[in-house]
């Protein structure tokens, strides 16, 4: 990867296209497009076969067993009230009516079911642990092999240490908080900034990568029978095996939520660019107004 | 080309259009998809990290025990799955009277075929082990089991060179199918892989599979055989059943090793 994100390309401003002026720059690196490209099409498989293997057991428990017959912290299911039925979400003693969503919803032939998680955001759609389970656990390899791939070269290019490392000066609260406003705001870095992260950016990228990422297999592992017993570390570490069940649903979300700030973001400060920064790598830089 | 569209009478309204897009959307998901999630090729290759599974645990594993635990990590109840009753005439005979002209089958690649009375069985070296039991379907439960290992079992029978795995027929049918497992020699040979005909101190209880079950720590639920009636050694799986080496293995593409 001998590409440069801060230096310019061969081609740089020659597509300026009189409506919109400005430069192009390179803004990811062939490595992180590659790995992001994978990472997100890994990550859809292992959410949807994931919320298909929770449907199989749709409750939550702390500690190292958990079945039926104990009490879970979460647990989404439906129940009867009089004529009318009802899906609902359980957490602790909350209980949230989610008829037509969870627990209680109307497959495409109109057919009544009573899985936690819905047809849309399954893989298969329909009811399947075997194969919800082949496909996660296949895709399990690609996502750790992927990730454990992309970090090592990420730190030999540079890319830790030059983009996502937090500098002193960008953890002083002062920093942060600035940085906070400008989002609120949507005031997104023009020009030579726009290529750098911002310490918000940092820091959901670097907790992505090393920790919802790297949780995600740690508890996944500490799931599998076969593991606990040669790593029991791994499952005592994390509470026993179904906190650990826990842990990995709480890091899926915690995922989920990170994706949706991050089509947010891309959305409000100009998704073509974005889009094609991270397709192509090259990514237009304007200037601020009247510089 | 000379067709004019008044505006005021479109072909197909917004709302529709949305609609439509949506459904089809949806449509697309799921036919294509689904066509593609459920693909026997697809899966079939998928299905290949299994081995994967298998080779890397036993790889970085070894023959490494599960964890044990103590009276007081016990699940106050132990959920019982799968057969929770057999319906088998001589079965509900045999339960009547406590078992007492019932005995295990032991054959298929051996020098001596056997057949164990549950007296004889408990008459052999005992191992008694607190262990998680995991079911596929994400729960755990913590129970203590005892019995003779299933390897002093195997010795007495004598395995000839040819068997590579040994398989465990039941007395249940399940689905209007008869229960069956199957496990290789690595894991029949395990310390803790027992022939348990107690639980939790007493005898088994027959929606726990009495008067015998396998327990194969390391591996899911699926595979502790329950009400096992008869043990075949063989060299291959092929012709047993549906050929896949267990019950779901058969029914449902569930993998034969679940140690994962």
């Amino acid at each position: 990867m001998a590409e440069d994100p801060m230096g310019p390309t061969p081609e740089a401003g020659t597509g300026a296209r009189g409506a919109h002026p400005g430069r192009m720059r390179v803004r990811h690196r062939l490595s992180t497009r590659i790995w992001h490209a994978l990472n997100a099409l890994t990550l859809l498989v292992m959410l949807m076969s994931g919320l298909m293997i929770f449907n199989a057991h749709p409750r939550l428990y702390w500690g190292e067993y958990g079945a039926n017959f104990d009490a879970p912290w979460f647990k989404i299911s439906s129940a009867r009230q009089g004529a009318r039925e009802f899906g609902f979400v359980q957490i602790g003693n909350a209980r949230l009516e989610t008829s037509g969503v969870l627990g209680y919803w109307h497959d495409p032939d109109g057919v009544v079911q009573r899985h936690a998680f819905p047809w849309w955001s399954t893989l298969p759609s329909t009811y399947s642990l075997a194969l919800a389970r082949i496909w996660h656990l296949a895709f399990a390899w690609v996502l750790s092999l992927a990730l454990a791939l992309y970090l090592v070269w990420s730190l030999i290019n540079g890319h830790l240490r030059r983009d996502i490392h937090i500098t002193r000066r960008e953890w002083h609260w002062r920093a942060l908080w600035h940085d906070v406003t400008e989002h609120a705001r949507l005031r997104f870095p023009k020009g030579e900034a726009a290529l750098r992260y911002s310490v918000l950016q940092k820091l959901a990228y670097a907790s992505v990568l090393f920790v919802l990422l790297p949780l995600m297999i740690a508890t996944g592992l500490a799931m599998s029978p076969g593991t606990d017993a040669w790593a029991p570390l791994l499952t005592e570490v994390l509470g026993g095996r179904q906190s650990a069940r826990s842990v990995h649903f709480l890091c899926a979300f915690g995922l989920v939520g990170f994706f949706l700030v991050h089509m947010a973001m891309v959305l409000l400060s100009g998704p073509i660019n974005q889009v094609r920064g991270m397709i192509t790598g090259r990514f237009r830089i304007t200037e601020e107004a009247g510089a | 080309m000379s067709r004019i569209v008044r505006p005021h009478a479109p072909l197909v309204t917004r709302r529709a259009l949305i609609r439509g897009g949506a459904l089809a959307a949806g449509g697309l998901a799921l036919s294509g998809c689904d066509g593609l999630v459920r693909d026997p090729d697809v899966t079939g290759i998928l299905g290949k990290a299994e081995d994967l599974h298998r080779v890397s645990q036993r790889t970085l594993g070894g023959g490494a025990l599960a964890r044990e635990y103590t009276r007081l990590d016990l699940s106050p109840v132990f959920r019982a799955n799968g057969s929770r009753s057999v319906a088998d005439a001589a079965y509900r005979r045999q339960l009547a009277e406590g078992f007492a002209g019932w005995h295990l089958r032991v054959e298929g690649l051996v020098a001596r075929p056997l057949d164990l009375s549950l007296a004889a069985l408990r008459d052999l070296p005992q191992r008694s082990q607190i262990t998680r039991h995991d079911c596929v379907e994400g729960w755990s439960a913590i129970g203590q089991w005892q019995g003779p290992q299933l390897g002093s079992v195997l010795r007495l029978a004598g395995l000839a060179d040819a068997a590579r795995y040994i398989v465990f027929h039941c007395a249940d049918l399940y689905h209007g199918r008869p229960y069956y497992e199957s496990i290789d020699l690595a894991d029949a040979f395990h310390p803790q892989t027992i022939l348990a005909w107690q639980m939790n101190g007493a005898p088994l209880k027959e929606a726990h599979g009495a008067p015998l079950r396998l327990r194969v720590e390391r591996q899911l639920g699926y595979k502790q055989a329950k009400f096992v009636t008869r043990i075949v050694a063989v060299s291959s799986l092929e012709g047993i059943h549906g050929g896949k080496g267990g019950f779901w293995e058969d029914l449902g593409d569930y993998a034969w090793y679940a140690g994962i």
